[in-house]
């Protein structure tokens, strides 16, 4: 046979039918649900009297939309409500398993799905939300799609398919101390620009992406969309295997054995043939920070807000004056001047508990500056509790930080969790879109000992020049 | 999905490249359980800004029905939203030099047109609005062109399955229901991988 990419492997591995002309009609391996973009869905097959077809592979979390405040207490938004109870309702209906708010498992669907080993590498796995990319880390094929297909993966638990091309990006070497996956990411897509990968599925190879956490690697996976990029992978190796070993619905012993082999057959081979490639070396990354409304406007935190005159190409010099006016930023202005009045640690990036371990390690000693409101929002109960385990809360609270319950929260503010008009925040989440935090909210986006560092100073610092930086990698 | 069909209508200009699904429809709006009404929440914070400059509040486009933008519409978020909020307000094509992949497909499945063309023919598109007062595009997807009263016309891609299904107002849910044997067998072969 050729030589195959990770990516080709899975597809063809997934195609149920397939006619020229056409698309493919691609299986669904995971179909994860959450409350905002399936409630429509539900409705469409209920009104064609259609059934789920396969409730052991579709689960349903809540998340964008809950509080992250003490759940014992009703919730007031009665829109919220509605969609919350909505779920509840439907997943009841049509047999399918929910992590309700009172649930230990309840969390992000990006985070829950690796957690409790529900994506595996090889799968084809989809969603209606734009990370799903995330899951990619896993050595799987994992994409956002729209309630219509939501519909459609419910009902037949299949998608039609256009086949995307393949890009390889490669990144080969250490990253600085300091420096964090999320840079990593925040770099490349600076490098690629926000439609850089627009068609193209990625896989991330070279010995940077090797050396990373699994983590570390869905924080990578996770921002492919904010490339343009439906998807991005990792082939799957021993850590994969490692990371999976005794999660919840992962088969154990000599079933674990077979399917452990299996995955690791999921990488490209070595001639394997790429649409597109890329190659960047780890030591040209540093810290990130975006300074516009889109996370390609980014750039390092040792330099300066850009000047729109300095760009050549007159479409992009007007969206960097349209950007530098939501912002309220002037051009020339260093990075490290930018005040800040919220800090927030969370969201499908970077919510872990190594995320959360890397922060703290920042945290711990030190207070959040008298200017700033910082929070943290754990990606899931599971983690959260782990976080308590090892006492991150305690570090957290004791310099003034909010510690919360699991959710979306200020990723995109569905809840209470929102900027007021103007105020400034340092964000671990993915997207500094206008008012994505809040209307007329002013985001910028950072790694976790970034955001850590940013809370106690104030403003941006750059964390390589604190003495313990340790743990951030 | 209802039949594409032929149509003639006003266009707005948006000139703004990477238009992301969170300015199209803001996230206050998603907590809607029903596909319809949404239309009111298009380009909420942008139409919400006190100069009322923003494209849609100036009286001589609001009833355009084409959407003319710069590269990567509709990125971002995969919020259908943002396509039936486009819809309802009456939009049946958007033109732009690239759109992200999900708002494409999403569009395609609700019959709003996502019509690519070069920067060059968009730019030709944003000088026209300027000197024509009520600037018409007429769309003919089986011919896959786009033409103004005055003789220029341009030409788009379009997937071929997608274009029939948009003609033919194809349910792709029954559509692959046909395949039910194919799909019954890939099963067998492929049990779950779970521990329940
Ligand atoms: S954390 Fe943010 S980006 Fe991730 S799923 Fe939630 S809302 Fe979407």
């Amino acid at each position: 046979m050729a030589a195959q990419t990770l990516f080709e492997k899975i597809w063809d591995s997934h195609v149920v039918f397939e006619a020229a002309g056409q698309p493919a009609l691609l299986y669904v391996d995971l179909h994860l649900v959450h409350e905002v973009t399936s409630p429509q869905a539900f409705e469409g097959l209920l009104k064609a009297r259609r059934r789920v077809r396969c409730p052991e592979r579709t689960f349903a979390t809540m998340d964008h939309n809950v509080p992250t405040t003490d759940r014992s207490l009703p919730i007031t938004d009665q829109d919220s409500k509605l969609q919350i109870e909505m779920m509840r309702k439907n997943c009841a209906h049509f047999g399918v398993r929910l992590y309700d708010l009172g649930s230990r498992e309840q969390g992000i669907v990006h985070v829950i799905g690796p957690e409790l080993g529900l994506s595996q590498p090889g799968m084809t796995i989809v969603c209606g939300d734009s990370h799903t990319a995330t899951h990619g880390a896993m050595g799987a094929l994992a994409f956002g799609i729209g309630t219509s297909e939501v519909e459609h993966v419910l009902a037949t638990q299949c998608l039609w398919q256009a086949k995307p091309k393949s890009m390889e990006i490669r990144v080969e070497g250490q990253l600085g101390l300091g420096v964090s996956a999320k840079d990593l990411i925040l770099g490349i897509i600076g490098r690629i620009t926000t439609d850089g990968g627009t068609g193209y599925v990625i896989e991330y190879r070279g010995s940077t992406f090797q050396q990373l956490s699994m983590e570390e690697r869905m924080t990578v996976c996770n921002m492919t969309i904010e490339g343009g990029a439906r998807a991005g992978m990792v082939a799957a190796d021993q850590k994969t295997v490692d990371y999976l070993r005794g999660r919840q619905f992962v088969p154990t012993g000599s079933q674990f054995d077979a399917l452990a082999e299996r995955w690791l057959t999921f990488h490209s081979d070595p001639h394997a043939r790429f649409d597109r490639k890329l190659t960047f070396d780890a030591s040209t990354f540093s810290p990130q920070v975006t300074w516009g409304t889109n996370p390609g406007m980014v750039t390092d935190v040792s330099s300066k807000v850009p000047d729109p005159a300095n760009f050549n190409d007159p479409t992009q010099r007007r969206a960097a004056e349209l950007a530098l006016n939501y912002m309220a930023l002037r051009p020339g202005t260093p990075i490290e001047d930018i005040k800040l009045d919220r800090v927030f640690i969370g969201s499908c990036t970077n919510s872990r508990v190594s995320d959360l371990k890397a922060a703290a390690n920042i945290v711990r000693g030190r207070k959040v500056a008298p200017s700033v409101r910082a929070m943290v929002v754990p990606g899931s109960q599971l983690v959260k509790n782990e976080a308590e385990a090892l006492g991150l809360d305690k570090i957290f609270t004791d310099a003034g930080f909010e510690w919360r319950e699991a959710g979306c929260s200020m990723c995109l503010g569905m809840n209470p969790d929102i900027l007021k008009p103007g105020e400034r925040c340092a964000s671990t989440s993915n997207r500094n879109f206008e008012g994505r935090q809040g209307a007329g909210g002013r985001t910028h986006l950072v790694s976790p000992i970034m955001a850590a560092a940013a809370a106690v100073a104030g403003h941006f610092v750059d964390v390589r020049e604190w003495s313990n930086q340790g743990g951030g990698r | 999905m209802e039949r594409f069909k032929n149509f003639t209508g006003l266009v707005a200009p948006l000139d703004r490249p990477n238009v992301d699904t969170d300015q199209i429809i803001p996230k206050q709006f998603l907590k809607a359980v029903v596909r319809s009404g949404l239309g009111g929440g298009l380009f909420y914070d942008w139409r919400k800004q006190p100069d009322r400059q923003f494209v849609l509040e100036q009286p001589r486009f609001r009833n355009s029905t084409i959407l003319v933008a710069r590269a990567n519409f509709g990125c971002g978020s995969s919020r259908e939203h943002a396509v039936w909020a486009l819809a309802d307000y009456g939009f049946r094509a958007v033109i732009a030099p690239s759109f992200a992949d999900i708002f494409s497909n999403n569009s395609l499945k609700n019959g709003l047109l996502p019509v690519i063309l070069k920067s060059d023919e968009i730019d030709t598109i944003f000088a026209a609005i300027k000197e024509h007062d009520a600037y018409q595009l007429t769309i003919d997807l089986a011919r896959q062109s786009v033409a103004d009263e005055y003789g220029w016309e341009a030409h788009f891609e379009i997937e071929p399955f997608a274009k029939k299904c948009l003609l033919e107002g194809l349910d792709d849910v029954a559509l692959t229901l046909a395949h039910e044997q194919e799909i019954a067998a890939y099963e067998k072969a492929h049990p779950v991988s779970y521990r329940f």
